[in-house]
């Protein structure tokens, strides 16, 4: 038997003994305990069965995650890419059965690390009892790659599936919780940057604070305000619904933390991705008893109504501001850069 | 060029301060401040350096400013505020979209 | 909601802007503003909306990211070409030179970095054996902080690349080219905090049109207006200081001795409008060795900033409306900007396109 080494070789992805032993003695025992499947990833075979449930929609999912840092406050990428993954199908409310964990790494991925992110990542998947059904392992020569890269796809079932297009006039916006920590965590975490604060990552899997409010019924739409933030998520949401989004800014939660670093950096909370959030359209019937059940849940203690589905601009996104101006709120361009002027 | 925000003094050594920035916290330089600076003070921090300080008082004198300004023009009661408003929908014309929206 | 200076309350906004709509003409009023953060904060806060529609604020070349000139740029690409590590501020990543913007040059494997202040650069230079060139943009907001670190026993391996420019240099320049028709403006913040009141009398004192010095919270924004327009219904054109808790008559002392330890004026082109005398700074003997267009033997023309078909230089004067220019929308987008209008979140094409014109909600 070849000896444990501290450090990814080419030879980990090659197949052989080192990638069997790679997977038995950092991968494999974080994944034993749950199974979905006659054929299930401690089998280790070609592929894996599922047992599906006989009635729904089935939903899938997939993510290609690449972060930096690798571990930031908060979590890393092995959270990040179970909490993403879960979180997507979450907001097509479907409740997840498993998923899958493809890893690529870089020469010279320090192996303590790959422990560290897997445990991140199973997890998260325990806190939702959701099971790996297979995955896959590569490696890159040194320079090819920078660090890590996981893809993960998500299988869920939902009742019925609830996209991010089906807003009506009327409904209630609402969100989860506080808007723009973990772009905001990220930024402030580069080392560059010399900041101190106990901002966090929000990452985490909002399943469980979305099946409880299921069940009560109004909900028309939905949406997990990541890459590009609330104000990307919300302009989608506008624009494949053919509505107006009316925002009240002084509604919208905001740590003070987020706050302040947006006015160092001159970088909008609104545009920065968040991890453990969701945007809900509800109608005006429920929506009273859906935030009630957001506030109950850890998760979405902060949760709030921040605006209204309209009419007047179709398409568009219209805040009005705290001092009581208006504007519209458009698509992010690219990623947020600190600015000076 | 001229985004500069408040921050809180926590402390000061020789040329430098801690900051706050509602629970963020930074260094700042002091060698492009012209006014000496105490802990609990705030100072205007531009790439860096703190460039003016300011403090609770100087938020509440341009208030004050701005009150006067109302009222010099008597606006500080109710009918003013609705004469104004009628004049300003006067004025106000459509919205209007360009050409190729 | 804590933050410290806070000034937005909706019921003094409402009085403002009623103080705004008496004290507007029944004319047409062209008030400019010559800064990227007074945009920003008037269309985040959406103050547009407070103003009557003959009141019409514009903005001038004020942000000096967009200004910042292509061969300047195209200096800054050439060092980190040439093996430099870059530190820049994180607005200019995105401004195009004649091939590239920095950020394309870092895709290419340019060490480019992000950094939030010129010692930054300084404390990059000292961890590093290689040459660490500063991209030295902004007003004279900025030039202070420059200076700051040469004065400080910089290391060898530091350059500097000076493009900081002088904003009331330019203000007067725009009120001497014709049909600008600018009937007032609103003199930058931050700036005045350094430079004080002296600098806008002596250069646009000539031209007797009201000049008011204002802050950044919305209700700062409104009251300059409402100043501005005071002194139009009073007949008055005079500096004023709408921001005293930032700004001093005399500015700031030390900044300003920083500064003329340091650099000298000097000419320099502005992106969109062209080469304006003393508008600009450069190293004074002393600092030469820092110079990074010297150290890295920079060949590029600096003069005129001519593109055909681009109209940025009316844009900027407040002469042409975004939707006149030939390139606007079609050419020239956010994403792919041509001139300086049109680049980052503060040009004024920017921000034309993304708003859908002259439109509010």
């Amino acid at each position: 038997m070849t000896e444990s080494t501290d450090r990814i070789s080419p030879l980990h992805g090659a197949g052989g003994e080192m990638m069997e032993q790679l997977l038995a003695e950092h991968v494999m025992p974080h994944f034993a305990a749950r199974s979905v499947g006659r054929i299930d990833v401690t089998a280790m075979d070609d592929g894996a069965t599922l047992r599906l449930p006989s009635e729904g929609e089935l939903v899938v999912t997939t993510d290609s995650h690449v972060v930096k840092p690798v571990f930031f406050p908060g979590g890393d990428i092995g959270t990040l890419a179970a909490a993403g993954t879960l979180n997507d199908l979450a907001v097509m409310g479907a409740r997840p059965l498993a998923i899958t964990l493809a890893v690529i790494l870089e020469e010279d991925f320090a192996m303590a690390d790959i422990d560290r992110i897997v445990q991140s990542f199973a997890g998260v998947l325990a806190e939702s009892d959701v099971a790996v059904a297979c995955g896959d392992t590569k490696v890159m020569g040194r320079g090819e790659l920078d660090g890590i890269a996981i893809n993960t796809t998500g299988i869920g079932v939902a009742e019925r599936a609830i996209s991010d297009a089906g807003a009506e006039e009327g409904d209630a916006i609402l969100v989860s919780g506080t808007i723009g920590d973990h772009g905001m965590a990220l930024l402030a975490a580069r080392e560059a940057f010399r900041l101190e604060t106990e901002l966090c990552s929000d990452v985490a899997s909002i399943w469980p604070m979305v099946r409880s409010i299921l069940p009560i019924g109004g909900l028309h739409a939905m949406k997990d305000p990541t890459r590009g933030g609330l104000a990307a998520a919300l302009n989608e949401m506008a624009r494949k619904s053919g509505t107006t989004m009316e925002i009240e800014q002084a509604a919208i939660p905001i740590r003070e933390a987020v706050v302040g670093l947006s006015d160092m950096l001159g970088i909008s909370p609104l545009e920065v991705a968040n991890e453990g959030k969701a945007i809900l359209i509800v109608a005006p019937e429920t929506a009273e008893d859906v935030l009630a059940a957001l506030r109950s849940h850890p998760l979405g203690q902060a949760a709030a109504v921040i605006g209204r589905v309209g009419s007047s601009h179709p398409g568009r996104v219209v805040v009005t501001t705290p001092v009581r101006g208006r504007r519209f709120l458009d698509m992010p361009l690219g990623d947020p850069v600190p600015r000076i002027c | 060029m001229c985004l500069a925000a408040p921050a809180k003094v926590i402390s000061i050594t020789d040329r430098e301060a801690v900051v706050d920035y509602n629970g963020v916290r930074t260094t700042a330089r002091l060698d492009t401040l012209a006014e000496p600076l105490a802990p609990g003070d705030y100072v205007l921090i531009h790439t860096g350096f703190a460039i003016r300080r300011l403090s609770p008082e100087d938020g509440e004198a341009t208030l004050r400013l701005f009150d006067e300004l109302a009222n010099s023009l008597d606006l500080n009661d109710a009918s003013s505020s609705e004469n104004a408003e009628h004049s300003r929908a006067g004025n106000e014309q459509q919205p209007q979209t360009t050409s190729d929206s | 909601m804590g933050r410290p200076f806070e000034l937005s309350d909706p019921a003094r906004a409402r009085q403002l802007a009623d103080a705004i709509t008496i004290l507007a003409p029944p004319t047409s009023v062209k008030i400019v503003h010559v800064c990227g953060t007074h945009e920003m904060a008037i269309t985040q806060s959406g103050l547009r909306r407070f103003l009557p529609s003959t009141v019409q604020v514009l903005e001038g070349p004020g942000c000096p990211v967009c200004v910042t000139s292509t061969a300047d740029i195209d200096a800054a690409i050439q060092i980190a070409e040439a093996g430099a590590v870059v530190c820049t501020f994180g607005d200019m990543t995105r401004v195009p030179g004649t091939r590239l913007t920095l950020e394309g040059a870092r895709s290419k494997g340019c060490d480019i970095r992000v950094v939030l202040s010129s010692a930054d650069a300084v404390r990059i230079a000292r961890e590093t054996a290689q040459d660490v060139m500063f991209f030295a943009v902004g007003f004279e907001t900025t030039a202070p902080m420059t200076a700051a670190v040469l004065l400080d026993d910089p290391p060898a391996n530091l350059s500097v690349l000076v493009a900081h420019k002088k904003i009331p240099e330019a203000m007067a320049v725009l009120l001497d080219l014709p049909g600008t028709a600018i009937d007032g403006y609103l003199a930058p913040g931050h700036v005045s905090t350094i430079i004080g009141l002296d600098p806008y009398t002596r250069h646009l004192g000539r031209f007797a049109i009201p000049v008011v010095i204002g802050g950044f919270e919305p209700l700062d924004i409104l009251y300059a207006i409402a100043l501005i327009l005071r002194q139009l219904h009073d007949g008055r054109g005079i500096v004023e200081n709408g921001f005293p808790r930032a700004v001093a008559p005399e500015g700031n002392s030390a900044a300003r001795t920083l500064i003329d330890a340091v650099f000298e004026s000097t000419a320099v082109a502005w992106r969109g409008i062209g080469e304006i005398p003393d508008s600009g700074y450069r190293l004074r003997e002393p600092f030469a060795q820092f110079d990074a267009r010297a150290r890295f033997d920079v060949r590029g023309e600096v003069g005129e900033e001519e593109i055909p078909g681009c109209r940025c230089a009316d844009v900027l004067t407040a002469r042409a409306t975004p939707a006149e220019c030939p390139l606007f929308g079609r050419r020239c987008t956010p994403l792919s900007p041509v001139g300086p209008c049109m680049v980052g979140s503060e040009g004024a094409c920017s921000i034309w396109f993304r708003y859908g014109g002259r439109e509010l909600p």
